[in-house]
């Protein structure tokens, strides 16, 4: 496979889910800012969110106030927001289709059909129930991309690069969530504890859509810690950094198998795995939790270096390599 | 203009022509919202599938579909026989005449085209002279443009042999129509065109340079998505199994041609290539061209890797060039031509260019070496100062032009807002040439001029296509 073929199905898959992701945050604090003011914590909803998507300093930078209308402008619409979600959903578009050929029709369609829809007027004017159904929309169009993948891909080099792209996108967006939201998940003697913070729990699990997965993996009520286990360490839980991790080990495992070659990327990626496989929640309020997160999206980052290097840049010799990441804000992105 | 009519024949005649007896039927006790609801989900296919191209400098409408018209364009097998005839005679005279342009020269020695013509042409590529490619075949793919003007003279208005496109839509049309309609072809007996990729691939893999295994690579080089054609180039690879490479992903060491790929580089032997010569390779063309590959010319001349078309058949492309192909066809092929030349003046000649000045309203002038229907005057339909200008523009410089009367191109009944009106069609079939011979996929693209009494069918000009059929009679 051309390695530009394989970097654009590397980043469609990153921005589709990155577009997920986004929805999902706005989703869940749309919940979250319902609630009567005193439930919802120091400062509003609306921050938190953008506390979540990791683009805080440079919202600052585009906004004077942080309400429904700014924050909804920022994460979902904003041209000058990367990671917008109509600048994800463009970029996958974009990335789809200079490589359309290698992707299933079905695939195509479901990237294409979004495109043509976010064309037709979504507005940044819409009115609440009109969002809400945006928002739905979203996160139906990354399942319906994943879904057609899962269902109609052959399972070659071509489908191991989509669920690797799509694997390391969701392991950032749970590490960034982790990275901002920590000090909630401390141990009770360093909270407040209380109602309040349940609310916050919850809003986290929500943001990835682990609330019900909660209730069956520990059978009581939410506790920080457990949070914290579900979203690091659990491996049936799919945005889990384990879970991510058991994925990207499996299927760079499966390219090296194909390519009859292992690289760095393997490496990081089992080492990465196999310590997340050998904590315990215990261990990781011990050795600090934030440090913790900090090391995992730098190592994250990394193995996102290795793969590049190891299969998407162009192996030429006197070349300039593409374009590095050139983000206003630290999350990856390339071919923009 | 009243002209020749595909479904009723010549003005005035009054009745259907036998090839549309069975479609007029249909059309006429079919319920029009059928018709209606057919032709948005037609255009929702071309949509959902991304069959779009891009228009030069309209930025917002930067990715449109081109009409698609659901009334199908019928030629007779009988009547097809003698195209295919002349087109196979016609592109064999032009392999011949570009081996012998860039050969011995005999064409030019013995007095049939100018030596000048040839030699200061901007098509002619200097770098070619006196080199030998596989097989003697410059020109692998060939679209050639023939316009119908009554019952049985069909002419050939135009040799596109550099990077002829339009293929794609020959083929989604008809994919489309038997979606749309699958009653009609089983009333039909219509000759299939999908075989096309199988045979483009075959006639690819017959170039092949000496020494290369015996299933060679093959890759589609494209400008990249944001060409007007990038549709179909990435269509073409798919159907072809071919990569879909940019310059990027190409490099040249030692005068070999490598794709970068996922485990390492692997070595190209055939490139399709949908980019025009001189963006090909910035170290031998323009040096400015982040399109092409550095080095792939000198891996070319080397023999290394076959491109097609050959470079330097821009030459044969040429509409001055154009006018002299029945004397090249006599020259090279000792027949005469099966298919006619539009009657055509060369205004670097001193008396046609007269000529051409005092009749300018009455003909249709284009740029030698233009195309996509740009850089060009209908006289009938011109204003006076659109006329003008061209005149200015002719005595400047006479030798870019050239002048042909102005045709009354056969129309064909087409869904417009108004209903179904008579429409101006010309036919672009594709004509491939390998190692084995000479193939042509019974078929092509029509396209269709929307506006009323419009002669240009160019989509970057508001034209659109239609579905082509060859039925047996």
């Amino acid at each position: 496979m051309l390695s530009r073929t394989a970097e654009n199905i590397y980043w469609s898959s990153r921005y589709l889910e990155r577009a997920d992701f986004q929805a999902r945050i706005l989703d869940a604090c749309i919940r979250l800012s319902s609630l009567p003011a005193n439930y919802t914590g120091k400062g509003s909803a609306w921050d938190g969110a953008i506390a979540s998507t990791g683009g805080a300093q440079f919202f600052r930078t585009l906004y004077d106030r942080v309400d429904e209308w700014t924050v909804r402008d920022f994460v979902a619409f904003n041209p000058a927001n990367p990671s917008s979600i109509s600048n994800c959903l463009m970029t996958a578009r974009n990335n789809a289709r200079a490589v359309r050929t290698a992707l299933t029709s079905e695939m195509w369609e479901v990237i294409n059909d979004a495109w043509l829809e976010l064309g037709n007027g979504t507005g940044r004017d819409m009115d609440r129930d009109a969002f809400a159904r945006f928002i739905a929309w979203v996160k139906n169009v990354a399942q319906s991309f994943e879904g057609a993948a899962h269902r109609t891909m052959l399972r070659n080099d071509a489908f191991y690069f989509t669920r690797i792209g799509g694997s390391i996108e969701r392991a950032d967006n749970t590490a960034r969530i982790l990275d901002v939201k920590y000090h909630l998940l401390l141990p009770p003697s360093e909270t407040v504890g209380g109602s309040l913070d349940y609310f916050q729990w919850s809003t986290i699990l929500r943001e990835v859509s682990a609330l019900t997965a909660y209730h069956w993996v520990y059978r009581e009520s939410i506790k920080p810690w457990l949070v914290a286990d579900l979203l690091i360490l659990n491996r049936q839980m799919p945005r889990s950094l384990t879970g991510c991790y058991g994925v990207l080990t499996q299927y760079l495992d499966l390219l090296a198998d194909t390519y009859d070659q292992s690289g760095e990327a393997q490496t990081i990626a089992r080492e990465t795995f196999a310590e997340l496989r050998g904590h315990c929640v215990e261990r990781l309020f011990q050795e600090g939790l934030h440090e913790f997160i900090t090391a995992f999206i730098g190592r994250n980052n990394k193995l996102g270096d290795r793969i590049a290097q190891q299969y998407l840049i162009a192996t030429i010799p006197a070349r300039p390599a593409p374009s590095g990441p050139n983000d206003p804000y630290p999350h990856a992105a390339q071919n923009a | 203009m009243v002209a020749f009519d595909e479904m009723y024949g010549a003005p005035g005649a009054g009745s259907t022509r036998a090839p549309y007896e069975s479609l007029q039927h249909w059309l006429e006790t079919t319920p029009r919202e059928h018709f209606a609801v057919r032709r948005s989900q037609a255009e929702l296919f071309f949509r959902r599938i991304g069959i779009t191209f891009s228009v030069y400098g309209e930025a917002e409408a930067n990715e449109r579909i081109i009409p698609f018209d659901i009334i199908p364009r019928i030629l007779r097998r009988t009547e097809w026989s003698t195209l295919e005839q002349g087109l196979r005679q016609r592109v064999t005279a032009l392999n011949m005449f570009l081996a012998d342009v860039y050969g011995a020269g005999e064409c030019i020695r013995a007095g049939i085209v100018p030596a000048e013509l040839i030699y200061k042409n901007a098509g002619y590529s200097s770098k070619m002279a006196g080199r030998s490619v596989p097989h003697d075949l410059y020109v692998h793919i060939a679209g050639i443009d023939i316009v119908r003007v009554d019952e049985d003279s069909f002419y050939v208005l135009e040799d596109n042999v550099r990077t002829p496109s339009g293929v794609s839509y020959m083929l989604e049309n008809r994919e489309a129509m038997m979606r749309l309609f699958p009653e009609l072809f089983s009333s039909h007996r219509i000759a299939p065109v999908e075989d096309y990729p199988e045979a483009l691939l075959a006639t690819l893999q017959s170039v092949a340079p000496n020494g290369a295994p015996a299933s060679p690579t093959i890759a589609l080089l494209t400008p990249g998505q944001y060409n007007s054609a990038f549709y179909e180039h990435s269509f073409l690879a798919d159907k072809l199994g071919v990569e879909l490479v940019e310059g990027r992903d190409l490099i040249v060491l030692d005068d070999v041609v490598y794709m970068s790929t996922t485990q390492g580089l692997r070595r190209v032997d055939v490139i399709y290539r949908r980019i025009d010569d001189e963006y090909l390779d910035p170290l031998a063309f323009k040096e400015d061209s982040v399109l092409g590959v550095p080095g792939l010319m000198d891996a070319y001349l080397a023999g290394n890797v076959t491109l097609t078309n050959a470079v330097g058949t821009g030459i044969a492309d040429d509409k001055a060039i154009y006018s002299y192909m029945p004397e090249i066809i006599r020259f090279f092929t000792g027949e005469d031509p099966l298919l006619g030349n539009v009657p055509t003046w060369r205004c670097r000649e001193p008396e046609a260019l007269a000529y051409v000045l005092e009749h300018l309203h009455e003909l249709v002038v284009k740029e030698v070496n233009g195309s996509g229907g740009y850089g060009m005057l209908v006289g009938p339909a011109a204003t006076k100062a659109e006329v003008d200008q061209f005149r200015r523009k002719l005595k400047h410089a006479p030798g870019q032009f050239i002048a042909q009367p102005t045709l009354a191109l056969s129309t064909c009944p087409t869904f417009v807002s108004s209903g179904i009106a008579p429409r101006h069609v010309d036919l672009r079939p594709f004509v491939l040439s390998g190692a084995d011979g000479i193939q042509v996929v019974p078929g092509g693209l029509t396209r269709v001029a929307l506006k009323e009494a419009s002669l240009v069918v160019n989509s970057s000009q508001g034209g659109g296509t239609k579905d082509t059929w060859i039925i047996d009679d």
